[in-house]
């Protein structure tokens, strides 16, 4: 038999996509839709040995084809033959739901409509009659509490045993059609019809809610008063920020990093030795053995032991998202954001720009307008990321021994005040025509599903492993490469191509103290990745095991001050190399993405040479000024 | 007046929302006209504020409010 195809449409935080993992577990693929920059999931499922496929359409309030979006959904459910198309409605919030469920029907889309979360709904006092409701809109209606494999099996019978075309819209919803019809005929102007329409629509939802649903007592909710605390006011700030600390600690103390420490042993040292002695044993020619050991496993391994904190970090921010406290920050930040020429709702990929870059500009699809996104695009790669801490971290452990933690933390802040200005300036110059809003549902706090969460966070750190085993890869062969050969075959590091490149590179960099070929080589390794920044240092100046990780930043920084290194920077050409690193262009990795996400090299190359220009206009006048104070 | 004028505990009754860029958007969230809506909290610096609408919580920047036409009911 046939597979039955089955799409789930219906508004955000319904729990739509709760209700797919639980049906499809992890046999999911997730890709892009065609053209556009939005998530494409597609899962499958085995039911009385039917198969089954289900899409999960994004979550939209309406399908005016407005956004991409809702373009998604409305070309989705009208080209495509589909067996079974599931409404998912947030029973405790029915009222605005119904809106995009009357809008479907318009269209003539049978639909199985989805009561969701009706717990939630039953302790709020909303009952809701489902025959009632099925006789209200001619459609065949279905009860569920989220996250339950009842809920789930149940949902499994009815696709595989209910036939839509048996269904037709009820008297009512026909004559709404009617009339919807009779407005567009009407010779009214665009914005009037709408207008009309949307009423109509509105009106048809109050009939029918007051045929089915009972609302006793809807007193003030949980949600309310928890709201009172962390939204509310000039109390909620520093809440948030307890929480932030906490989110940071977990990532870069607790959890995160204990985890990063035992893989960087691992890899490191335990895995290093043993494929040096394997490979030795078995006679593989020296160079061979430098390749795959210094390279290879120095390079990926440098990033691989980033892992662990990448993904703590997304981890934490997506139970954040589950329970539905994002939103509360966007609201209690925006304030601030705005002023700083962004939006509240920019806040939440912002943050993931302090694990790293990638996720974080894709993070910006959740923008809604353009100028929100294109600004929040172009300012985040100047956050310090996982990848620029270990710079950061060895070189205020050399230079500054006292104060290294303030020199971290100066760095972390000239990040953010650098992003602040970029918004600004972008903010009032190229995208000046262009309007923000905000606007944004407050749902209900829930203890969000750990199942969604995790998918989740392996769904946005994954890119980072990927990166590792591509990008990486290569950079770190090339690398090894450009540092062991010249021209005329093997020679000395400071013979090398890489030695000459770095040479060019370092001329730009004369009224800045750090005009060594060795740093040349640095920065340039630093365009494939910052993670290769410290370890080309290390190479470079001939301490071959400097870990890139910040957490042993003291003890690398005991190493290189036996080295050259040492004597080629002062502190104050250190903070104003610091300041470069920080500010400079992003990896090739977040130039693919921003490409991808601005839509065109055009936003590729305008990021990649504003943010080299700005790195070394201020890290020039760190180092003048510096200078003039006498440092 | 205005929803921008909203403040806090006030319960409002949407007469007409202005023509803007926003407002099929604003409509479609539920704020049609005859709606009673309730002005919850505003962020500090008192805005964005926070309103309920239709069994649900909106947040929305005063800015955008003003272009919604009320009258006080509560």
């Amino acid at each position: 038999m046939a597979t039955i195809a089955v799409a789930l449409t219906g508004n955000p935080n319904t729990g739509k996509s709760t209700i797919f993992n639980e049906l499809t577990g992890a046999r999911q693929k997730i890709g892009n839709w065609p053209g556009v920059t939005v998530d494409k999931k597609v899962g499958y499922a085995r039911h009385q040995d039917r198969a089954i496929s289900i899409v999960d359409l994004p979550g939209t309030y309406s399908i005016n084809a407005r956004s991409p979006e809702e373009k998604i959904v409305i070309d989705y459910l009208m080209n495509n033959k589909l067996d079974l198309v599931m409404d998912v409605v947030d029973s405790s919030n029915i009222e605005r739901n119904l809106f995009l469920t009357v809008q479907l029907l318009e269209k003539g889309i049978p639909l199985l409509i989805d009561l969701n979360m009706a717990d939630d709904a039953e302790r709020r006092g909303i009952k809701i009659d489902c025959r009632k409701l099925e006789d209200a809109l001619g459609m065949p209606v279905v009860q569920t509490v989220g996250r339950s494999s009842k809920s789930a099996r149940k949902l499994l019978d009815i696709f595989t045993s209910t036939v839509m075309s048996n269904y037709e819209p009820s008297q009512l919803v026909k004559d709404h059609i009617i009339k919807v019809q009779e407005i567009e005929a009407s010779g009214k102007t665009e914005s009037e019809k709408q207008e009309e329409i949307i009423e109509a629509r509105y009106a048809l939802i109050d009939t029918v809610i007051a045929q089915a649903v009972t609302m006793s007592n809807v007193g003030q909710t949980k949600s309310e008063k928890i709201d009172r605390f962390l939204a509310n006011g000039v109390l909620a700030l520093p809440i948030f920020l307890a929480i932030m600390y906490g989110v940071f600690m977990i990532t870069f103390e607790w959890i995160g990093q204990p985890i990063a420490d035992a893989l960087d042993s691992l890899i490191n040292e335990d895995f290093l030795d043993f494929a040096t002695d394997a490979l030795t044993d078995a006679g593989v020619a020296e160079w061979l053995v430098s390749l795959v050991c210094d390279g290879i496993i120095g390079g990926v391994g440098a990033v691989l032991t980033f892992v662990p904190l990448i993904f703590v970090l997304f981890f934490c921010l997506s139970f954040l998202d589950g329970t539905g406290y994002m939103a509360r920050i966007a609201f209690i930040m925006d304030p601030i954001m705005r002023r700083c020429g962004l939006t509240g709702k920019g806040i939440m990929p912002l943050m993931m720009g302090f694990g790293c870059g990638v996720p974080a500009i894709m993070g910006a699809r959740a923008l809604d307008s353009e100028k929100d996104r294109m600004v929040s695009i172009l300012v985040t790669p100047f956050l310090t990321c996982g990848a620029k801490l270990p710079i950061m971290a060895l070189f205020a452990a050399m230079f500054f021994p006292d104060n290294a933690a303030n020199v971290v933390f100066a760095m972390y802040i000239s990040g953010v005040i650098m992003a602040i200005i970029a918004a600004k300036g972008l903010g009032s110059s190229i995208f000046k025509d262009k309007g923000s809003t905000f606007l944004l549902e407050l749902p209900p706090y829930r203890m969000p599903d750990m199942k969604s969460v995790l998918l989740e966070t392996w769904d946005k750190g994954k890119g980072y492993l990927v990166k590792a085993g591509t990008i990486i890869f290569a950079a770190s062969v090339l690398l090894w490469v450009l540092s062991n050969y010249n021209f005329d075959g093997p020679c000395e590091i400071d013979e090398s191509i890489l030695a000459v490149l770095g040479g060019w590179m370092s001329n730009l960099f004369v009224f800045h103290g750090f005009a060594t070929w060795e740093s040349g080589a640095a920065l340039l390794s630093g365009i494939m990745a910052k993670e290769t920044v410290v370890a080309t240092i290390g190479v470079l100046y001939g301490a071959a095991d400097v870990s890139t990780e910040a957490a042993d930043a003291v003890e690398s920084a005991g190493q290189m001050m036996q080295t050259g290194m040492a004597t080629s920077f002062t502190a104050l050409s250190a903070l104003a190399f610091m300041v470069f690193s920080q500010l400079y262009t992003p990896c090739v990795t977040a130039l693919g993405t921003i490409k991808k996400e601005a839509g065109g090299w055009k936003w590729m190359a305008f990021s990649a040479v504003y943010m080299f220009v700005i790195a070394w206009v201020v890290s020039l006048l760190v180092y003048q000024i510096g200078r003039l104070l006498g440092f | 007046m205005t929803l921008k004028e909203g403040k806090t505990g006030m319960t409002l009754k949407i007469k007409q929302i202005d023509d803007s860029s926003l407002k099929e958007r604003l409509m479609t969230m539920g704020l049609t006209p005859g709606t009673k809506v309730k002005v919850l909290r505003a962020a500090p610096l008192g805005d964005p504020i926070a309103i309920s609408v239709r069994s649900y919580n909106l947040a929305l920047r005063r800015a955008d409010a003003e272009n919604v036409t009320v009258e006080q009911v509560g």
